[in-house]
């Protein structure tokens, strides 16, 4: 259940640039993981409210999107999608392939609400 | 993945960069912050500190990995073993420490210490793998000087393991012979990432008839890695036909893997595992103590 150290990680990253961006509260976390970076994005969900809570981003929407898995041949230059155990080309069956996309672990973007906008209202 | 180099832009997100700022609007009027960050960045920034300070001593860091009982410890043991017996015999000397993970327990370390081997012992807790902090504190009791090769025993796990960059070189993973020939399979992100694969316990492959040992390797072509997988066996056996076998084959590698190390640092680079093998740094960027 690495997700929840992973959730951690995460909430510290927010609360930094909320510091940066004078936020007064995170209302949403957009991630984007693939199935080969070994981060489930179910547990990553169960785990959000554990390490969020008393944080910043307490009451933030955690909006996960899931990216395929891509590869390129390195024998037929062929590119296509491929399953998590079988990264082998569909058009010439070579298993000498490059990863394009599909294992990522990104904390894409956070959305904020400010201290300055709050006050002007 | 790191978050220095660009190497965070895949196919699945480039988009985004390329159609939008750094900051926006929401439609509700909040502020909108582009980060692309790793979800670990913090770790991986720790990793990459841990990595400067074994290249700033040229120790060649491997972090071991594999499910519990598939015979982990036993194969550092006899690694130095035969380190002690090529040394009385050639008088070329390799030497080792190794930094054990373990829930719980000193035992793993005690084995190590016994052979008058440095050992450092991270118990986690409930932790089910190690990461580059715990690495980082356990850098802090080893003299790392006169070391040629700091071994990682990481938590018996073959999930967890595969996310954490610890700041070592590179990774290897133990498949013993008795947790079956689809484990690749079921296990791509740890598979997918070892420099080397060991099938271990290869003694007792006469007694079984569900492992094939040309499966686990297709299993693992299949995860496009070409890295070598050998066959080994730490037991101590009275019969030396069976003893050791793989041993010679293992030690040939990390002597090769040293000196790859050592030409990579010549020239200003270190070595990043196999997952991270597109994304060679320089490692003279300069990181806080």
């Amino acid at each position: 259940m690495h997700e929840l150290s992973i959730c951690q990680s995460i909430i510290e990253q927010v609360t930094e640039i909320s510091r940066q961006n004078n936020a007064r509260i995170v209302t949403k976390i957009y991630i984007q993981i693939g199935p080969l970076s070994g981060v489930e994005a179910l547990l990553l969900e169960h785990a959000f409210p554990v390490a969020s809570a008393g944080s910043i981003a307490q009451n933030a929407i955690l909006e996960i999107q899931i990216l395929p898995i891509k590869i390129h041949c390195n024998i037929c230059g062929n590119e296509n999608t491929a399953d998590i155990s079988k990264l082998i080309c569909s058009a010439c069956g070579a298993w000498q392939t490059s990863l394009i996309s599909g294992d990522e672990m990104l904390l894409k973007s956070v959305e904020l609400e400010k201290f300055e906008e709050k006050s002007n209202v | 993945m790191c978050d220095t180099c660009g190497c965070n832009v895949t196919e699945g997100n480039r988009n985004l960069i390329e159609t939008g700022g750094k900051h926006a609007k929401t439609s509700e009027g909040n502020e909108a912050v582009e980060v692309l960050q790793n979800l670990l960045h913090e770790n991986n920034h720790r990793a990459a500190h841990n990595r400067e300070h074994f290249d700033k001593h040229q120790v060649l860091a491997i972090n071991l990995m594999s499910s519990p009982g598939s015979g982990k410890t036993a194969l550092l043991e006899a690694t130095i073993d035969a380190l002690n017996t090529i040394r009385i015999n050639t008088n070329d000397k390799l030497s080792i420490a190794v930094i054990e993970g373990d829930l719980e327990t000193e035992n793993d370390a005690q084995r190590i210490r016994d052979r008058n081997t440095p050992a450092i012992q991270i118990t986690t807790g409930s932790a089910c793998h190690l990461d580059a902090y715990m690495v980082h504190d356990a850098l802090h009791e080893l003299d790392l000087d006169n070391l040629d090769i700091i071994f990682i025993e990481n938590v018996g796990n073959l999930v967890c393991p595969a996310s954490f960059d610890l700041g070592h070189h590179l990774n290897v993973t133990l498949l013993s012979v008795t947790e079956g020939d689809d484990k690749p399979a079921k296990y791509p992100v740890m598979f997918r990432g070892s420099n080397l694969t060991l099938i271990t316990k290869a003694d007792l492959l006469p007694f079984l008839d569900d492992f094939d040992v040309s499966k686990a390797e297709k299993n693992i072509r299949n995860l496009a890695n070409p890295a070598p997988v050998f066959q080994i066996s730490a037991r101590k056996s009275n019969d030396s036909s069976l003893e050791k076998q793989g041993i010679n084959e293992w030690i040939e590698w990390l002597k090769q893997q040293i000196k790859q190390y050592k030409t990579h640092l010549k020239l200003g680079e270190t070595v990043l595992p196999m997952i991270q093998k597109d994304h060679l740094h320089n490692s003279s960027h300069p990181h806080e103590h």
